[in-house]
């Protein structure tokens, strides 16, 4: 099937798809419009139906006026009062009608488009939230955030103001042309021809737009990426002198998006003139027909008025439907993207009928895995492991050996390539997220803190602690003294990135997280790297008990950490070469000797 | 309990902008605006003449009724001269809508394009502690969404507003020429319009800035999310986050109908007003033909005018709502720009003609500018003085103000006491390239650009950028020895080699493999002051062993600074400052302070020399 290579977000850069990769994005974009908009079906069509009839007020107005010149002001010749009073009134009523149903549904549409925006914001967090790491290591952060705000941003416009100008466009115009027709016939006809050009004008327009949107999307997405890491990057940015050469970088993107924005504008400073000239040509065309029939007395003159006051207002609207053509474009580039996204499977899908596994007590097995990216290039090769639970086993080898790919199976970041991965004898994969989570934590190297409070952050680890469980998990840690030393102790805001925290200590703090959420099997990739020594020798005292009666997984370089397994396992290029208690290994004449026997030597 | 992606991201609250006036507000664009002026301004003209064209073309219908129509067997030569006449003013203002569009395209764009270059300019020049404090999510909207309203104001809204407001005074002019008492009507009965314009602005303009913090803060949320994924996967706290993300976004969405609200309260006086005025003025219009005070081609052209100016009546609520938009944008924009640089090139700069490699610390304070009194300085009078070539370990515990030092010493941050001297010139009476040119830094936090692993390495030499043989040659043998110190050699197994992009948005290393380029990038850089911030924490023991012992060689004749937790890095040391508290405690050699100095035996020594190897019980804490 051809389209499968626009499934998900594959494709998203590519401006020159096929007809049928265009349509496969279309429909799946659509189908997304769809079930945001079903549940709000009721609210939907009352509010249409509000803009039906308060559209058709507003256009009743120049009728009215022909009716009040034509009869009126023969009535009044001979002094009839009435008909002319009641013209009067009934414009008086349909303008008051009309300007309070517009703003009704002003509100109402705001309403909905609001709601549809917040299920979509939703939706987007959540799934993202959901996709496993493999797509997160492959499409950036910078490509994440902007689909979650730039893009969204395009369809909250859309939602916000391109839904009115749609249905003033379409109905008024509409309404407008059956009020001609009603009027006059013959005019009606004029305005009809009329459409001919208007129809290759619009085509035109739609046309050349579609491409010149799509790259518009694409060179505002790069500059939101380059922007953001050079503000997150800007020590390092300042420490290299890197700030011109980003200026200048910075400079051709903007200049990019800039000829893009230029492009666009362009085009319809060509359709919006080119509107008003179809309009004016009606116009005259209308009058030059309508002012034959006038002089012969076959059209009243207020007849005429009216004809050419609807004529002139038919085309107003068209100006709107642009700029609703606009905005639908980018809201509809947009909308595809998303829903790329959002049609991006996790590999590591949640079960559909999980197993529930209450109170783990943390027995992990391997059994028969293999793991590879790619195939035919294994990543870690066909292997069996038996974790009895309780244990504390520690992955030790050279960068690149595969000890992080052990750790990520565990905690079911990826799904094996090959065999099962159980925990208390359940695969893995049947498991909930929820039940998972809670019997395996995983603390990495990188303590990423969230803003908001110290406390807050450590509370990450089990949403409904009390500030004394918090306090207690930092002092098991030993992260209570530095944190009672912050400006506001536990209620200091550790701001962007935690910028004033040091990175020994927000590993301090995430380590008091995993501690808070208590797991059955705790991974610890490098979780200690970035400690001071005191501090770490306080988090292996924390660790014995933290550990006594829980599995464990820990990987560090440095040795030291290995002092508190049960069992050592060497590995080498994906394959475990070693396996055996630490004393046991040190003893012999193997690998882990070898790097002990280094790394005593590095001390001191 | 309150969620961790906080719901209140707090942003720094402007102040001198509240009180500016719109018009002033905006008009601080101008030394922006001035070269576009001249296309601006023909805009207009051109604007203008359109709007004058279209009200011209009732005057025909008027002249065509009452001179012929309303006799019947009129002349056919006047119904086709007028359609003419209506067809050639219709041409004119076509073309001149093109025209206007024309003119201020260029303007609006490269405008827009100026301001978004200098924002990212100023961003970059502003020193790290306004980064501390200003969350990125906050600093894109601003850069992103604020200026495309800009440029939309600019080009479309400014133009629109201007003609509109005298296309209105004309048109009501014209529609006096038809008859006093209907003009005079329209104008009485237009007098609400602008009464609820004014409540419009006041309501309108809270809520919109309101709505515009919000989405960033939103913004920051999303950022924050995506950022911190493997922690938020780890923990299977997607759903918590969720819950955190939802309640802004309903917040948001509260502000939002709140807008739609003040929206619709402007429609509603906008379209009925006007609607009563003509109900009003074809009763009495109708009643002046009978009375003979007027011709029915006057009335005619007076509703055919009056229905011209409708659509400019209508606008200025929009526009005046974009106009606020945009007051906020440029408020927000200026929030940024106007913010002081106290980091910044002296008026009259130093130089260092020899470079030897000094390092002196001269009873350096440093304290963050928020941090409250109580507190004392986080560098509390550190004096220390590093010899050219020499290597200085800091050791202390987290916390004692090792990384804060570090810093300080590219201005990342600038002492709040005391001095900091290269070669015995203050470091501030250095222009910060000099600085940073004698002085490079590899952090703990290895950050990679979205570059090739050349380029990344190479950041710290201009100079060897280019193309002709010579300086790629220099340029391959600098990034080889560095990657070589590194041990980075890695760099040559990835799919295109040293030409392999990395970064946000290239391929994904891991933090050791970070952390090695970020040091190569240091070494390449070949500074006279070397600062490294425990730039080895993430390596094995093996790759820590050799790239010590290369980088031994290399700080050999290099005036270092190196952040150490470890014995191994405190090797590289000619000497260790012992930091407690922000204040040097000892100086001395590695083995001279283990043998004196109790904290320091408690800060470095590693557990097994307490406990005398490995696999035994770890006993009572010692020293502390």
């Amino acid at each position: 099937m051809s389209t499968a290579t626009v499934t998900g977000v594959a494709g998203e850069e590519r401006s020159d798809l096929n007809k049928d990769e265009s349509r496969a994005i279309r429909r799946r974009s659509m189908r997304l419009l769809g079930s945001l908009v079903a549940p709000m079906k009721r609210r939907l069509i009352i509010t249409m139906a509000v803009v039906v009839v308060s559209t058709a007020l507003q256009v009743a107005g120049p009728a009215l006026i022909g009716i009040g010149i034509d009869q009126g002001l023969a009535a009044l010749r001979s002094h009839q009062w009435a008909p002319l009073g009641w013209t009067a009134v009934a414009y008086l009523v349909t303008g008051v009608a009309g300007a309070l149903s517009i703003s009704w549904y002003t509100v109402s549409s705001a309403q909905i488009s609001q709601a549809i925006l917040i299920e979509l914001r939703t939706r987007v967090f959540l799934h993202t939230q959901r996709l496993s790491l493999e797509f997160h290591e492959s499409y950036t952060s910078g490509r994440i955030i902007s689909r979650q705000t730039s893009d969204l941003d395009s369809i909250r416009e859309l939602l916000d103001s391109g839904i009115n100008q749609l249905v003033q466009g379409v109905l008024y115009s509409g309404f407008i042309a059956i009020a001609i027709f009603a009027v006059d016939w013959v005019s009606g006809v004029v305005l009809l021809c009329s459409l001919v050009p208007l129809y290759f004008l619009i085509r035109w327009f739609q046309k050349r737009s579609q491409t010149l949107f799509r790259v518009q999307r694409v060179a505002s997405a790069k500059l939101i990426v380059h922007f953001v890491e050079t503000m997150t990057g800007i020590r390092a940015v300042k420490a290299f002198r890197k700030e011109k050469r980003n200026e200048k970088e910075f400079g051709d993107l903007v200049e990019d998006y800039r000829k893009v924005n230029a492009d666009t504008i362009q085009l319809f400073g060509i359709f919006d003139p080119g509107l008003v000239m179809i309009g004016n040509i009606t116009v005259a065309i209308a009058l030059l027909i309508g002012g034959f029939r006038v002089a012969d007395g076959a059209l009243a003159i207020g007849s005429l008025l009216a004809v050419l006051l609807y004529a002139r207002r038919f085309f107003d609207p068209m100006e709107q439907m642009a700029m609703f053509y606009n905005s639908y474009q980018s809201a509809a580039a947009a909308l595809e993207k998303v829903s790329g996204v959002l049609e991006e499977q996790p590999s590591v899908p949640e079960p559909a009928t999980p197993t529930r596994l209450e109170g783990a007590h943390g027995h992990v097995r391997f059994d028969e895995v293999s793991f590879h990216y790619k195939p035919g290039r294994d990543i870690l090769p066909l292997f069996d492991l038996d974790v009895p639970a309780g244990q504390t086993i520690a992955l030790v080898g050279s960068t690149g050996a595969g000890k992080s790919t052990l750790a990520k199976l565990v905690s079911r970041f990826y799904d094996p390539s090959a065999g099962a991965i159980t925990l208390d004898d359940v695969d893995l994969r049947e498991l909930s997220s929820e039940d998972l989570r809670r019997a395996v934590v995983m603390v990495t190297q990188e303590a990423y803190l969230f803003s908001g409070s110290v406390a807050e952050n450590i509370a990450l680890g089990k949403p409904e602690a009390s500030i004394d469980e918090i306090r207690a998990a930092a002092m098991a840690v030993g992260a209570h003294d530095f944190i009672e030393a912050l400006p506001d102790g536990y209620n200091t805001d550790v701001n962007k990135r935690g910028g004033r925290v040091s990175a020994g200590q927000r590993q301090l703090i995430s380590f008091a997280r995993a501690f808070l959420a208590d797991p059955a099997v705790l991974i610890l990739d490098e979780a200690t790297s970035s400690l001071d020594i005191p501090s770490e020798r306080l988090v292996q005292q924390a660790l014995q008990t933290l550990l006594a009666d829980r599995t464990a997984v820990i990987i560090a370089h440095r040795l030291s950490t290995v002092a508190i397994a049960d069992r050592v396992l060497v590995m080498e290029h994906g394959r475990i070469v070693e396996d055996g208690a630490p004393a046991e290994l040190i003893s012999g004449t193997g690998r882990f000797a070898q790097l002990h026997a280094a790394w005593r030597d590095s001390l001191v | 309990m309150s969620v961790p992606l906080s719901e209140h991201a707090q942003q720094p609250h402007r102040s001198e902008s509240d009180d500016l006036s719109t018009l002033a507000s905006i008009s601080r664009l101008y030394p922006y605006l001035r070269p576009a002026l001249p296309r601006i301004v023909l805009g207009m003209f051109a604007a203008l003449l359109a709007s004058v064209v279209s009200l011209t073309i009732p005057m025909v219908l008027q002249h065509l009724v009452d001179g012929t129509l309303l006799h019947r067997g009129g002349s056919r030569e006047a119904v086709v001269f007028a359609a003419l006449a209506i067809l050639g003013l219709g041409m004119a203002e076509a073309i001149l809508i093109s025209l206007r569009r024309w003119f201020v395209l260029q303007p609006g764009t490269r405008v827009e394009a100026t301001l978004r270059n200098s924002l990212y300019a100023k961003l970059q020049n502003l020193p790290v502690s306004f980064h501390d404090k200003w969350p990125s999510g906050q600093l894109l909207s601003r850069a992103v969404g604020d200026l495309n309203l800009i440029r939309r104001w600019l080009s479309f809204g400014l133009v629109l507003f201007i003609v509109n407001v005298v296309t209105i005074v004309v048109g009501f002019g014209v529609l006096f020429y038809y008859h006093w008492l209907l003009a005079i009507v329209m104008i009485v009965l237009s007098i609400p319009l602008w009464i609820a314009g004014y409540f419009f602005e006041r309501k309108y303009h809270v809520v919109a800035r309101r709505s515009q913090d919000q989405a960033g803060d939103l913004a920051t949320a999303v950022e924050e999310s995506v950022h911190g994924i493997r922690v938020l996967k780890a923990f299977g706290r997607g759903r918590y986050a969720l819950k955190g993300f939802r309640a802004q976004a309903e917040e948001l969405r509260g502000t939002e109908l709140e807008k739609a609200r003040a929206v619709a309260g402007l429609w509603l006086w906008l379209l009925m007003v006007p609607d009563v005025a003509f109900a009003v003025c074809l009763a009495l219009g109708v009643w002046l033909v009978a009375g003979h005070q007027l011709t029915v081609g006057q009335l005619l052209a007076f509703f055919a005018t009056a229905t011209v100016l409708r659509f400019p009546i209508e606008s200025i609520g929009f526009l005046l709502s974009m106009t606020f938009d945009t007051r906020t944008a440029v408020d927000r924009f200026f929030e940024v720009l106007s913010t002081p640089n106290d980091i910044d090139d002296p008026e009259a700069p130093e130089h260092i003609d020899a470079p030897r490699g000094e390092l002196m610390f001269d009873d350096v304070h440093f304290r963050y500018e928020d941090a409250p009194e109580r507190f004392p300085d986080l560098v509390d009078g550190i004096t220390l003085t590093l010899q050219p070539g020499e290597t200085m370990a800091l050791v202390g515990l987290t916390g004692s103000g090792k990384s804060t030092l570090t810093s300080l010493v590219p201005r990342l941050y600038d002492v709040t006491g005391g001095a900091i001297k290269v070669d015995g010139v203050d470091i501030r009476d250095l222009t910060l390239d000099e600085l940073r040119t004698r002085v490079a830094m590899a952090f703990e936090d290895a950050t990679l650009f979205s570059a090739s692993v050349r380029d990344n390495v190479l950041l710290g030499r201009p100079d060897l950028v280019g193309d002709d043989p010579e300086t790629r040659a220099a340029a391959d043998a600098q990034l080889a020895e560095a990657l070589e110190v590194a041990q980075a050699a890695f760099a040559y197994d990835l799919p295109e080699g040293v030409d392999t992009k990395v970064g946000e948005e290239g391929m994904s290393l891991s933090g050791g493999q970070r952390q090695r380029l970020a040091l190569a990038r240091a070494v390449a850089a070949k500074p006279s002051v070397l600062v490294l911030d425990d730039p080895l924490s993430a390596l094995d023991v093996d790759t820590e062993a050799r790239v010590t012992e290369r980088l031994k060689r290399v700080l050999a004749g290099t005036t270092a600074l190196v952040v150490a937790h470890r014995p191994s890095t405190v090797m590289l040391a000619d000497r260790v400052a012992l930091l407690e508290n922000g204040r040097v405690t000892d100086v001395g050699g590695h083995s001279e302070l283990l043998a004196r100095n109790e904290h320091y035996r408690f800060v470095i020594s590693s557990l097994e020399d307490e406990e005398g190897g490995f696999g035994y019980e770890i006993e009572e804490e010692v020293g502390a």
